[in-house]
């Protein structure tokens, strides 16, 4: 005699402590199986890439903070590069090497997040992991504080470099958190790398193979954990980042604990970047002198793309000839690494759904725009 | 008339005393009854109100494992943060959800509650005070608390909530599984101690049966945290995955109820560690301040759990089974062999166990504990390195030969 | 896991990161871009940069002609200058477009009101609020290390990258590059 089962549908809902913001999925389970899974977006919709239209090209610096709102400085510096592109300039040497520190900062915090939040939903109650993570990015943040003004979104960059220099208490307290950092995350690392019930919950869950990761374009460190050598900071460098040295960690099969283990390599290898822009920077220009309002030549085009913690950010601009672009497309990565969660859920366990989910890192600012 | 029941009395001092200041004003066996139901209303309201400060103190030892600070607006350190709790959830509308079965919805917290509160009657406080002192104890305790899965149910059932059930489901089949383990280990300590009165099994321990039977308490403390739904095992309740599992949708004082009872089985299975394997009262100060010691091992106790709950992140519910069935149960098993064998052959004359032959037990168990968890981790556990073969760190030189993915 | 268990019960020993607000505060960094604005109406001449400029288009300035000099170089009369406090995102890019260094942003970040009307923030509050500029966009504050924290409030003589008598000798106008080189 076999039983009857029937298969469940439930609305994990917009609303829901550990989605990453307004994320609705509908998950049919068999029991504790998962059978099919259907995201549902557009809740944090807000329009941005309209709003651009209307706005000047430095306004819009503004808008594009609010995207990824987890790291607003890659934002900017991709929305910087394409304009730079249209307008065919190039920003001083000096604003480059500011850029790229101020961008590995930035991954650096954006992945203290992904990570945290990362172990918060496996379940250590209240989050110590977390609260770990979140203690060392406000270090983060009180730098950019300084810097900026800001901690959150930024609004450093402007088309043509950066918008002011450092203060000089700024290099006094990058050299302490250069120091103090690396103990940090050797406790971090302590705690999770060699925790047997991290282990088993991660490991050989929801493999994405290489294959099938390229063919859903996946893009950052979704892809690098699958085992596909891909960085834009070195296949098609931008600012400073030819001139210093750094590595690129590449996983094997793309599980959960792949994921986990490139980004926690990759704030390492931040910190080197760091270190190398803070030796080799020199004085000087930090911006250009570009007009309060600028005009691109009519019918000129422009594709600007970085990497930003999360993937490929890519902004493209058309111009019309006025004082706003006549249209911009923001190439999300969240949104196109969302479309393998398909792959990823189907055949795992309740349990894993939450966690899977969190490892493809997403941020529902860029997904919805 | 003769007060049947005095012989049993007369060891427990608090009964001593209400019964004395009592028996001159009525007749005997009533002063028998209205002792009876002041003890136990006694220990009922400390039990509630360590309840209430217990979750103050579980919030700031979590609190400051994660280098923050605790709850600690209200009153002085805090201290009136469970009243401030109190009457927010008072407050809050009592909701019961269309479809659901409103009797067992309403009674349900009762009967989550029910079980810790009966299990308080048998834990001796000093020697000879407990409320009742069961010569079957041990059974009373597992039996009672074997009650407690049939509330989870019924909770996750008359919620007419898919994500209620999910978590009473799988808290079911956790709660039933470790019940087995956990049974086993008390045994060892039944038969090293003869009886399963607790009052005897204090006073059988001369050296504290942690050190006897180190395996026997690993096993009863890890089944109890999954017996009480503490993490690493909290799946009937995980925050993150399905909100809150078996109490979605109990809101307001029901929910405080429920509240309690898992903070007060926490504080009673932390009293039956310190009473079977800590020593209860016995400890370098005179006898009659027996009580704050066992005060000081059972904080102990509670503290060791808070410190496992803050580290661990959760199992997943195979994972949970096959730890039970494949882990906790062969070591379980194998304590009460190990047990069994040696009081065979150390038996003195009469049955006792003298405390040399503890002590010969204790090192024999322990070097047995430390094989059987060895083997046990090589044989059911698939560890691999941190660094996976296949993962590489490369560097740009090495990424821009060989890659031509796009 | 031993391990883990161990960190956990390093970082009971530490003393806990949280500062109690109220009782403490944690204090801005001088470039702090608060909630409060900063204008020298003796610096200012109506002409509605900083309006254009804002993003969300929250400055409303009405303005008259002068009736004191209309020679050229000279400011309007300023009838309404309006900052919508609920809906500013505090970009600050109304004090980058400032020719003439009237606005500043402030560094408080307390500025909760009960009323949406009491969010506006009129001409007759921007006049007598206290003068604690932020440095934010304006190098001059910084190369004297003014820090708005300590409450020393600046006159407009003092705030200005120019002599306090630009029109009688320089052209007003703003460099994005400033004077003096970094670092």
């Amino acid at each position: 005699m076999s039983i009857r089962t029937e298969p469940m549908t439930i609305n994990i809902g917009p609303q829901h402590p550990s989605t990453h913001g307004v994320f609705r999925l509908r998950v049919t389970f068999d029991g504790e199986d998962i059978i099919e899974a259907e995201p549902i977006l557009g809740y944090l919709h807000r329009g941005t890439e309209k709003l651009a239209e209307e706005r000047n090209y430095v306004q819009i610096v503004t808008l594009t903070d609010r995207l990824d709102y987890t790291a607003s400085m890659t934002n900017n510096q991709a929305y910087c590069l394409a304009v730079e592109k249209l307008l065919e300039v190039e920003a001083p040497l000096r604003a480059k090497y500011l850029r790229t520190m101020t961008a590995e900062l930035q991954r650096i915090a954006s992945h203290l997040i992904a990570v945290g939040f990362f172990l918060q939903e496996l379940g250590t109650f209240g989050g110590t992991p977390l609260m770990y993570a979140f203690r060392a990015r406000e270090r983060i943040l009180d730098m950019f504080e300084m810097l900026c003004g800001a901690r959150i979104t930024l609004s450093y960059m402007r088309p043509g470099g950066v918008f002011w220099d450092p203060p000089s208490e700024f290099w006094s307290s990058l050299d302490e958190f250069l120091k103090e950092f690396p103990s940090d995350l050797a406790e971090m690392e302590d705690l999770l790398l060699n925790n047997e019930i991290l282990m088993v919950r991660t490991r050989e869950v929801s493999p994405l193979s290489a294959e099938e990761a390229i063919n859903n374009s996946v893009s950052g460190p979704v892809l690098r954990a699958s085992g596909v050598k891909m960085d834009l900071r070195v296949m098609d460098p931008y600012d400073a980042y030819s001139m210093v040295d750094f590595d690129v960690p590449i996983g094997s099969i793309g599980d959960n604990y792949d994921r986990f283990w490139v980004r926690m390599q990759e704030v390492r290898q931040s910190l080197r970047i760091i270190e190398q822009c803070v030796d080799q920077i020199e004085p000087g220009d930090y911006r250009l002198d570009l007009p309060k309002v600028l005009r691109a030549p009519e019918g000129t085009e422009s594709y600007g793309k970085v990497e930003a913690p999360k993937g490929e950010l890519g902004f493209y601009l058309f111009s019309d000839g006025g004082i706003s672009p006549y249209r911009m497309k923001i190439r999300s990565p969240s949104l196109i690494n969302l479309s393998v969660i398909d792959r990823l859920l189907v055949g795992w366990k309740l349990a894993d759904m939450i966690v899977s989910l969190g490892s493809i890192d997403i941020n529902m600012g860029e997904v919805d725009r | 008339m003769i007060c049947v029941l005095e012989g049993f009395y007369q060891t427990n001092i608090i009964y001593r005393t209400i019964h004395g200041s009592l028996s001159g004003l009525m007749p005997c066996w009533s002063a028998t009854i209205v002792t009876g139901i002041m003890f136990s209303l006694f220990l009922v309201n400390i039990f509630l109100v360590s309840t209430a400060l217990m979750t103050w103190g579980e919030r700031r030892l979590l609190g400051r494992f994660q280098t923050r600070v605790g709850p600690n607006r209200w009153g002085p350190f805090g201290l009136l943060q469970p009243i401030a709790d109190l009457i927010s959830l008072l407050f809050k509308e009592n909701l019961i959800p269309r479809g659901s079965d409103k009797i067992l919805f309403i009674v349900v917290p009762i009967l989550i509650m029910m079980p810790v509160i009966m299990v308080l009657g048998v834990i001796p406080l000093a020697p000879g005070v407990a409320l009742a002192d069961l010569n079957v104890g041990v059974l009373y305790i597992l039996a009672i608390t074997s009650v407690s899965s049939l509330g989870i149910f019924i909770a996750g059932w008359s919620s007419n909530n898919r994500f209620a059930i999910f978590g009473a489901v799988r808290g079911v089949a956790v709660l039933i599984s470790y019940e087995v383990p956990v049974v086993i280990s008390l045994l060892g300590i039944v038969i090293i101690s003869g009886s399963m009165s607790l009052l005897d099994i204090v006073e059988a321990q001369a050296i504290p049966f942690l050190m006897v039977q180190p395996m026997g308490l690993l096993v009863f403390f890890i089944g109890s945290s999954a017996e009480m739904n503490r993490t690493p095992f909290d799946i009937a309740e995980a925050e993150s995955e399905i909100i809150a599992g078996f109490h979605t949708e109990f809101s307001g004082i029901k929910f405080a109820i429920i509240q309690a009872a898992e903070y007060g089985a926490m504080i009673v299975t932390s009293a039956i560690i310190a009473i079977v394997f800590l020593g209860g009262w016995s400890g370098p100060l005179p006898e009659y301040l027996g009580w704050f010691w066992i005060l000081i091992k059972v904080l102990v106790c509670v503290f060791v759990f808070t410190w496992v709950r803050a580290t661990l992140p959760r199992l997943r519910i195979d994972q949970i089974m096959a730890f039970c069935w494949k882990g906790l149960l062969p070591m379980s098993l194998i304590n009460l062999l190990a047990v069994v064998i040696e009081t065979f052959i150390l038996k003195g004359p009469n049955g006792q166990l003298s405390v040399a032959d503890l002590w010969i037990m204790c090192v024999i168990n322990t070097i047995i504990t430390v094989c059987t968890v060895i083997v046990l981790n090589k044989l059911i556990s698939n560890k691999v390195d941190p660094l996976r073969s296949g993962s590489k760190i490369l560097s740009q030189r090495e990424l821009l030969l060989d890659g031509q993915g796009d | 896991m031993v391990k883990g268990l161990l960190v956990t019960l390093k970082n009971f020993s530490k003393k806990p990161v949280t500062i109690q607000y109220p009782e403490q505060r944690v204090s801005q960094h001088p470039r702090f871009r608060g909630e409060e604005f900063s204008w020298y109406e003796e610096r200012c001449t109506g002409c509605a940069s900083c309006a254009k400029y804002c993003p969300l288009g929250i400055i409303e300035i009405v303005t008259d002609p002068s009736d004191t000099a209309v020679k050229q170089g000279d400011k309007y009369k300023l009838e309404k200058f309006d900052i919508q406090l609920f809906r500013c995102m505090f970009c600050g890019l109304c004090v980058e477009a400032c020719p003439y260094d009237a606005l500043f942003m402030g560094s408080g970040f307390e500025e909760g009101k009960y009323t949406r009307n009491d969010m506006i923030i009129t001409i007759d509050d921007l006049r007598n609020s206290p003068k604690n500029p932020s440095t934010w966009y304006r190098p001059q504050l910084e190369a004297k290390n003014y820090d708005p924290r300590s409450g020393q409030q600046l006159s407009w003589k003092e705030v200005g990258r120019e002599s306090w008598n630009w029109h009688k000798t320089e052209k007003a106008g703003m460099r994005i590059t400033p004077d003096r080189k970094q670092d």
